[in-house]
């Protein structure tokens, strides 16, 4: 078992809410993501024997969605946005920037798999760019100086 | 608590009596259900349910010319009358909260900092059309948001404005809080509805509409968070208040998100029909352009809407005029470039969002935005070879208008306008095999 007791009290709680139980499939990812970062076919069995929804059916809709990442990341995922107003404000210098500072490659995660980088699609922050969404917190309106105090605040917290 | 450090322009809000959304959004107590009571939130509410009919809510709203806020622009008591007064069906209401379309940051706004409004909004909805449990599709990423929302539910829950019985009317309103998996697509509304009964968020082919047949193939209404966040002051001011804002077919006040290069993005609150020129260069809004470059054009209504060279915003920010003036009004997304911007470049950035958003149900979508891709990525590289551009044009309109839902045309508009409005520097690509401007913006 990969899901805690308190994750499957979230997920049956959830499930409650909706009229019919497939409808609880991505709150029931959201809950696993959360706790475990990320989903796999064994997390996929585990839901289906809560929600009483197949196997395949929660594959299917998992397998659709890019916020539910397939395999293990690092302890923070990197996600840094690359749309259009982000870009506008030097998006790819910071993406540089970061890959320089990690030492990875974009879809890399560091060897002591603290972080994780990646660059996704619109984050919907477009008005305070250059931003990027480190597990589910914001950063915004970002400057080298910023990301230099993001990362070392995490590293210590860690 | 986290709090977006995005710039609004609630102080001018406050002091107008027309606008009304961002009136407290910069009052960090907003979130909490006392100081929303205090402002006179529910106050729509409880009129709606002790005082009026359903069909009652529904002409007003009618009335006032409020349009939908999400991008189509669709009149949004006309969409709530399509609901079969006949169905023994239930009827759900849905908040469309999955703002992903590029430029667009404003729906989160609302949610994050008076989620009460939204929640009031919602309810009204919901009782003019008959539906008893209520959806709000929040994205995925917006997880704060999402906190937020359940919070203010379990607030509207103990003060008695959701739950069973409402202010002793009889009636009865429950709110669901549902989060999606990070799909551009789930905005289209009935992608939406597919991903919120657990299926991949692929869209549904019309009709039949899901005023009729939608979730759980019962009738279903989908709105914008920001047209749901605006119906109380309709109710509370009347259609007759509200009808006097903005213009004559485009009433009421929008927000609008400015993006890009400007001194001061952030979002602003204006009536529409708000000129653009001065929401991009008026000091208290946009403050002109960075480096005091040159402007080379402006997206108004979201990335996927047709672009304007300088010589086309002298225009007024409402949907008919942006429609004559070649675009659209959009979600309302206004993402400025200036001259040091490559415009392939910028295709090349949208096309591989497209691409990688197509939801793969039908072929122009799928195949198309594939083939456009790599095709753009190929002339932006200085790789092109004579003749792709006219290729680019033959695919975007065999994908204009022969997909199921909009996708593929909002993939491709903004191509097509820039093929018209900039030729030249897409030919200059193939001809030179080079960038005529060369794109490099330095992250400080």
């Amino acid at each position: 078992m990969i899901l805690t007791k308190e994750s499957v009290n979230k997920i049956r709680e959830k499930l409650q809410q909706y009229p019919k139980p497939k409808s609880a499939i991505l709150p029931a990812l959201t809950v696993a993501y959360r706790q475990a970062g990320y989903v796999d076919e064994g997390i996929y069995k585990e839901i289906s024997k809560i929600i009483n929804v197949t196997t395949v059916e929660i594959a299917e809709a998992a397998t659709f969605y890019t916020l539910f990442a397939k395999e293990p990341r690092g302890k923070y995922l990197i996600q840094v946005c690359h749309n259009i107003s982000c870009a506008l404000l030097g998006a790819d210098s910071l993406i540089g920037y970061l890959q320089e500072k990690l030492n990875i490659k974009i879809g890399e995660t560091t060897e002591d798999k603290m972080f994780t980088l990646v660059t996704v699609e619109c984050l919907g922050s477009c008005s305070t760019a250059p931003v990027m969404q480190i597990n589910q917190d914001y950063y915004e309106r970002l400057t080298k100086e910023k990301v230099d105090q993001v990362l070392e605040d995490l590293r210590s917290k860690a | 608590m986290f709090y977006s450090p995005v710039r609004t322009n609630a102080a001018e809000v406050a002091k107008s009596d027309k606008l009304h959304l961002f009136r407290y959004v910069e009052d960090p107590e907003q979130v909490k259900i006392e100081k929303f009571e205090e402002h006179g939130g529910y106050v729509a509410w409880k009129k709606v349910l002790t005082e009026m009919e359903p069909v009652q809510v529904i002409d007003e709203v009618k009335n006032s010319g409020l349009r939908g806020r999400g991008g189509a622009g669709f009149p949004a008591g006309l969409k709530w009358s399509f609901v079969p007064k006949d169905s023994p069906k239930p009827r759900y209401l849905c908040c469309n909260a999955d703002e992903s379309e590029p430029g667009t940051c404003k729906d989160r706004v609302l949610m994050e900092r008076d989620p009460h409004a939204v929640i009031e909004g919602m309810a009204i909805a919901s009782y003019a059309i008959g539906c008893h449990q209520m959806f709000i599709y929040i994205r995925g990423e917006f997880a704060h948001c999402a906190d937020r929302m359940e919070k203010a539910a379990k607030e509207a829950y103990e003060h008695g404005h959701l739950g069973k019985n409402i202010y002793g009317s009889g009636f009865n309103l429950d709110m669901v809080i549902h989060t999606g998996g990070g799909a551009y697509i789930c905005g289209e509304e009935t992608a939406l509805l597919n991903s919120l009964e657990g299926e991949r968020g692929m869209s549904r082919i019309r009709p039949p509409f899901p005023a009729v047949e939608g979730l759980y193939a019962c009738p279903t209404i989908v709105n914008n968070v920001e047209t749901l966040a605006s119906v109380p002051h309709v109710i509370n001011h009347g259609a007759d208040w509200y009808k006097s804002l903005g213009t004559e077919k485009s009433s009421g006040s929008k927000i609008f998100s400015l993006s890009g290069h400007v001194k001061r993005p952030g979002n602003y609150e204006v009536e529409l029909g708000f000129p653009l020129k001065k929401l991009i260069y008026d000091e208290d809004y946009g403050g002109g352009i960075l480096g005091d470059k040159k402007l080379k054009g402006v997206i108004p209504g979201g990335s996927s809407t047709p672009f304007l060279t300088p010589d086309m915003i002298d225009i007024n920010l409402d949907y008919e005029s942006l429609v004559e003036g070649g675009s659209m009004l959009g979600s309302g997304a206004v993402i400025v470039f200036h001259e040091d911007t490559c415009i392939v470049w910028i295709i090349k950035r949208l096309t591989h969002f497209y691409r990688h958003e197509s939801c793969g149900k039908c072929t122009p979508c799928r195949e198309g935005t594939a083939w456009l891709e790599k095709l753009i990525n190929r002339i932006e590289d200085g790789q092109g070879k004579p003749g792709d551009v006219e290729k680019v044009e033959e695919i975007c309109g065999n994908i204009l208008g022969h997909t199921v839902c909009p996708l593929g045309d909002a993939a491709v508009m903004p191509i097509l306008s820039t093929l018209k409005l900039w030729r030249d520097e897409w030919q200059y690509h193939i001809d030179y095999g080079k960038c005529m401007v060369k794109t490099d913006f330095e992250f400080k």
